[in-house]
């Protein structure tokens, strides 16, 4: 059967390697291509890259990262941050990406997932969410990088997604993402159980427990960055403590 | 290795890691859509990342179909993922639409149910039979799949290796000189590495 995976995240910044917490504070850390080959060789089973710039500026040198990239591992990734046509979907995969993840740009027209699905395969298209639990229980969807929100409900929006073409979900929850608090287990699992496609739990990661933890629950994937980056923990730390809660990990 | 390895160019994703692969275990590939290229060669690959219809509408506008159907005996034919999946008669990827038909079988999509959809991640490659293509693997071979359909209905000689995903997936299938890879060799690690290794001393 399939294992559960353990995904480095990278945001790029300016062809870097940084990270926030809580999509503030952001430091510069490391080359990607380094730190890719790092992961690849420590046994990541796939990396995300996110343009978190996604500005026009920016793009040809994150295609540049990717492309470098791409040249260095022999394990998939994913990229994601200002995909917004079909155009920029194939410059990505042209460079060597083997999933292209859509955020705001689908929630701004969810047409970019269908047309992304038809062209390249559902397998190749990611709905990315970032979504905030709301003190009344109400799931935001929010775009811009978590600043904006938006009046879409987290499942009705995932629902919608896979219909559209989606064949991946990777559920960012805002609340938890950079405080190392462990990730939101109940709703992962809720998503886990809902949606019969891949969901990919993101937000939270502190140490090999929790990572363990959202893979009991349901999660197929987990991601994380900054534990990975600043090694706090190491790919194979994790990788023992989710084979020891009981899941198939490579 | 002396043999002329070509990589046919159609307008689909992820060529790049794919000959970056190769050239890591030191093959020299080149991409084209040239007709007479690709007759000329000794091994020819056919990638593929994307929607079957679209693939194969590629194909025909090239006039590559053609040249892939009535290929040399000799000359090895080689799919990769969807690459895989076109060397068959029939897919029922969004409709109904016919292959290049060099392999019996249909494609088709996995059932909805307990499984998740795509067949996505690391899967344990198991052997159907000893083969030279599965040389010095172990037995905790992890491969790297993504894919919605799966070749079903296929001559069971033609299957090496297999993957369990509520069904038994054919991860590498074997005719004559076509081989098809339904997992990708070139993003599966070392396991991968080694992979493509047996293959070039395969038809080499």
């Amino acid at each position: 059967m399939i294992s559960k995976r353990i995904i480095p995240c990278l945001d790029i910044a300016h062809g870097k390697v940084v990270k926030g917490v809580r999509f503030e504070g952001i430091k510069e850390v490391d080359d990607p291509v380094s730190l890719a080959k790092r992961y690849s060789e420590e046994g990541a089973d796939e990396l995300v890259f996110y343009d978190i710039m996604a500005s026009f500026e920016e793009r040809t040198l994150f295609l540049d990262v990717v492309s470098n990239v791409a040249a260095q591992i022999n394990i998939p990734f994913m990229v994601g941050g200002g995909i917004k046509t079909l155009d920029d979907m194939h410059a990505c995969l042209k460079a060597g990406a083997d999933k292209i993840s859509v955020n705001s740009a689908a929630i701004d027209d969810p047409s970019l997932i269908s047309i992304g699905a038809q062209r390249f395969g559902s397998q190749c298209i990611v709905l990315s969410m970032d979504v905030l639990v709301e003190s009344n229980g109400f799931v935001r969807v929010m775009k811009k990088g978590g600043r904006e929100a938006t009046s879409l409900e987290a499942f009705a929006w995932a629902t919608q997604g896979i219909e559209l073409g989606a064949g991946e979900i990777v559920l960012n929850v805002i609340n938890q993402d950079g405080t190392k608090e462990g990730f939101d287990v109940n709703l992962t699992s809720e998503f886990a159980k809902r949606f019969n496609v891949p969901i990919i739990a993101s937000g939270g990661a502190g140490n090999a427990q929790h990572m363990a933890e959202v893979l009991v629950s349901g999660a197929d994937a987990a991601l994380a960055a900054s534990i990975f980056h600043f090694n706090e923990v190491s790919i194979q730390e994790v990788k023992a403590e989710v084979r020891k809660a009981g899941c198939i990990v490579r | 290795m002396t043999s002329k390895i070509v990589m046919i160019d159609y307008g689909v994703g992820n060529v790049f890691s794919l000959l970056h692969a190769l050239q890591r275990v030191g093959v020299d590939c080149i991409l084209t859509d040239d007709v007479q290229l690709i007759q000329s060669a000794d091994v020819v690959i056919l990638p593929g990342v994307g929607a079957f219809e679209d693939a194969m509408n590629q194909l025909k506008q090239k006039g590559l179909d053609q040249v892939l159907i009535n290929k040399p005996t000799h000359q090895w034919l080689i799919g990769i993922c969807l690459g895989m999946q076109l060397l068959y008669e029939i897919s029922e990827e969004f409709g109904v639409h016919q292959g290049l038909g060099l392999l019996k079988g249909r494609i088709v999509k996995f059932h909805e149910g307990s499984l998740k959809i795509p067949h996505m991640g690391w899967n344990k490659l198991q052997s159907a039979v000893k083969h030279p293509l599965l040389k010095d693997l172990n037995n905790e071979a992890y491969v790297y799949y993504v894919h919605s359909y799966y070749a079903s209905e296929i001559e069971s000689s033609t299957l090496i290796g297999f993957s369990d995903y509520g069904l038994s997936v054919p991860g590498i299938v074997l005719k004559d000189k076509i081989i098809g890879f339904q997992f990708h060799p070139e993003k599966s690690g070392q396991v991968g590495e080694q992979l493509l290794r047996n293959l070039l001393e395969v038809v080499a």
